[in-house]
């Protein structure tokens, strides 16, 4: 029986006690990072080592806990995964065949189970640094040391983000120097491969004084079973700065994936990033924007489409800290079958942002009587002259909209189809860049194909 | 060759609105329906859509010899009938131009799609005769529409389905006399010996412009009287009432 637990892991050559069967039926949970020697500074290794101490020690989110609210921490089954192993060959070829990627981008890189398989930096412009994680450390440590997880996990899941940074070794870093602006997205593909692998994507996106850039990641899987992606994106946009970025979660029906995302907007940056949660048993996000510089946007898009008994938990906090801010949050939800979706937002206004204009909508569309959608719309006011409005509604399609559809000779699946595409269109559009929004449009009718 | 309602009973729970109705309207001909406030006017259309607040208990609807009752609302439309709504409904973010295609696209054998050049051009030449600007291609199914522009979609719609039999419901309803009379040019212009139509109107106005063939009067769920285009005006002048008092001596 202890052969078939063997962990997957194939690092030997490390300090890691070797009591593996018991580590190994615990998954996660015990299973040590397997840190290679490399070139990376000390100070990351230093928060690596505390952040898998960190991770032993904080107790899992109990189910009193408020950023935990109508969710469980125990979604995210820790124990059942293990780090995913170092690819195949065939595995490697799949994923690169399975990467169907936009036509125009600056670069792409693919990462299969964390470790880089492929990355096309040809079309970057001089200057601009677009590396794997873990050449960063070496050639961009100092940028690393500034940026890298710097914001504390304020909406739950600061073990889950230890856990992170314990085991975090791929990624891309993409620093954007001053005046330097690319309109086609970089593109980043993380697949997942092997039964209840897990991976520690992570993204940190800094940009200069008004240079802009937009990313994409792309969270999938290959095949085996299960499958767990703790992802963390940080996004720094320095002044008069734009950065565009989605995270395009379609793992398996079976993985669970979290995805926290940092922004922080200078003075007069713009920021808009996009959450799409379309695959995962269980798929939560976090998303925190603050508003430290004056004149700053954050536009926080997201949709998703539950299907069957998927769970779609999403958390954000839009906090205001500078004066003339603008934050703009507009999440949609279309739900099928006994799937349930769990939105809950805060929108805080420090002492002094004054002339903050803050808005948050969420709006959920429920295609059975069995799916659920929970809301929980929150507001903190410490400033005056501020422009805050919040709103969450849910509700099945109008039966009048169905019927004037049919009524011109649309089929009833054909109606709903073209109704929820419709109710998820202005978030798509919102986000703006036409090829990114195409091949979302086409994955989304593609799961629609199957729920409706 | 007809559109052929024959004893038509229909009810929402706890009350029968249609108490056997009757009427054939044959290809070629404009027929109006005409009747004071909750006579069934609304109700007809409805249930000849196939809406589902409605529960027909007996009688029958033949398209061309098949009964439609059977069909779905959607498969209703296929088969030939088209309603121009009294009160169209908003579809958030779907464009009028994507909304007829999947209505065109679903009279296709399932695979084939329409042709996008030409349809386009057809949807071009039909919004310049109803005096639609182009934008309304690209916006929202009759979202932020003033009552007359709604109207005119709805027209519009008539013209690119090309129905077999076209029931228009209160289309006269909130409508200037501007906007009336190009509602009623599109009307006309799809006129043809190939088509039948049903006006239904609270009004005998419309029906200066829309000429119809045969009038009806419709109350408490019956037909009670029919006549020429000179019993709309006859209506206009005396009202309803002499008209049930005629059927009851009758």
């Amino acid at each position: 029986m202890s052969a078939a637990l063997v962990p997957a892991s194939k690092n030997t050559s490390l300090p890691v006690s070797q009591d593996s069967d018991s580590s190994a039926s615990t998954g996660l949970l015990t299973i040590a990072p397997a840190r290679e020697e490399s070139a990376a500074p000390g100070w990351f290794h230093a928060r690596s080592e505390a952040a898998w101490a960190e991770f032993q020690n904080l107790p899992l989110p109990g189910l009193k806990d408020e950023n935990w609210r109508y969710s469980s921490a125990k979604k995210i089954e820790l124990a059942d995964h293990s780090p995913a192993a170092a690819p195949s060959s065939a595995s490697i070829q799949a994923a690169l065949a399975a990467t169907e990627g936009l036509k125009e981008r600056t670069a792409r890189f693919v990462f299969v189970n964390d470790t880089l398989v492929e990355s096309d930096t040809t079309g970057l412009p001089a200057g601009l640094v677009c590396v794997g994680f873990a050449e960063a450390l070496t050639t961009h440590a100092d940028v690393l040391q500034q940026h890298f997880m710097k914001g504390e996990q304020s909406l739950g899941s600061g073990k889950f983000a230890a856990l992170h940074l314990a085991h975090v070794k791929a990624g891309t870093v993409i620093i954007v120097p001053k005046n330097v602006v690319i309109e086609k997205p970089i593109e980043v593909f993380h697949w997942v491969v092997g039964d209840h692998a897990a991976i520690f994507p992570h993204t940190l996106v800094v940009t200069g004084d008004n240079a802009q850039v937009s990313v994409v990641d792309h969270y999938r899987s290959l095949e085996g079973e299960g499958g767990l992606s703790i992802a963390i994106a940080d996004l720094v946009g320095g002044s008069g700065s734009k950065i565009t970025y989605a995270a395009c979660q379609e793992l398996a029906d079976d993985a669970q994936a979290l995805h926290l995302s940092s922004i922080t907007a200078g003075r007069d940056a713009s920021v808009k990033s996009f959450q799409v949660q379309l695959g995962a048993a269980f798929s939560r996000s976090e998303s925190v924007s603050d508003l430290v510089g004056q004149g700053a946007r954050s536009d926080m898009l997201s949709v998703s489409m539950p299907i069957g008994e998927q769970i779609v938990d999403q958390r954000t906090l839009q906090r205001h800290k500078a004066p003339h801010a603008t934050s703009d949050l507009l999440y949609k939800n279309a739900l099928y079958g006994t799937s349930r979706s769990i939105f809950s937002g805060l929108i805080i206004v420090d002492e002094g942002a004054h002339y903050t204009d803050a808005y948050q909508t969420c709006r959920n569309l429920l295609n059975s009587n069995e799916a659920e959608a929970t809301s929980l719309p929150g507001l903190e006011i410490n400033a005056d002259q501020v422009k805050c409005s919040h709103g969450a509604t849910s509700g099945p399609i109008p039966d009048e909209e169905l019927f004037y559809l049919k009524a011109r000779g649309i089929s009833d699946g054909e109606s709903r189809k073209l109704i929820i595409e419709g109710f998820l269109s202005d978030v798509i559009e919102r986000f703006g860049n036409s090829e990114v929004l195409d091949t979302l449009v086409a994955r989304i009718d593609e799961k629609l194909e199957r729920a409706v | 060759m007809s559109l052929e309602i024959k004893n038509l009973h229909a009810q929402i729970p706890g009350r029968e609105i249609l108490k056997g109705l009757n009427l054939t309207i044959n290809p070629g001909e404009v027929h109006a329906i005409m009747g004071p406030n909750g006579s069934g006017k609304s109700t007809l259309s409805k249930v000849l859509c196939g809406h589902e607040d409605y529960e027909v208990t007996s009688g029958e609807v033949l398209l061309d010899g098949e009964n439609i009752l059977e069909m779905a609302v959607d498969a209703r439309s296929r088969a030939g009938l088209f309603l121009a709504f009294q009160y169209p409904h908003e579809i958030p973010g779907v464009s009028n131009a994507n909304f007829l295609r999947a209505a065109l696209k679903a009279r296709l054998p399932k695979g084939e799609d329409i042709d996008a050049v030409k349809f386009y051009k057809t949807m071009y030449a039909r919004m310049d005769a109803l005096e639609m600007d182009r934008s309304f291609t690209s916006r929202s199914v009759n979202e932020g529409f003033s009552g007359g522009e709604k109207k005119r979609n709805e027209i519009l719609q008539l013209m690119m389905l090309e129905p077999k039999y076209a029931i228009l419901d209160e289309t006269d309803s909130g409508l200037d006399i501007d906007a009336l009379k190009i509602v009623s040019r599109g009307v006309n212009a799809m006129r043809s010996e190939n088509r039948g139509f049903l006006v239904i109107t609270h009004y005998q106005r419309l029906l200066n412009y829309i000429q119809p063939d045969i009038v009806h009067v419709l109350k408490d769920g019956r037909i009670v009287k029919t006549g020429g285009k000179e019993l709309s005006l006859e209506l206009e002048e005396r009202g309803y009432d002499w008209v049930t008092e005629e059927a009851v001596a009758a």
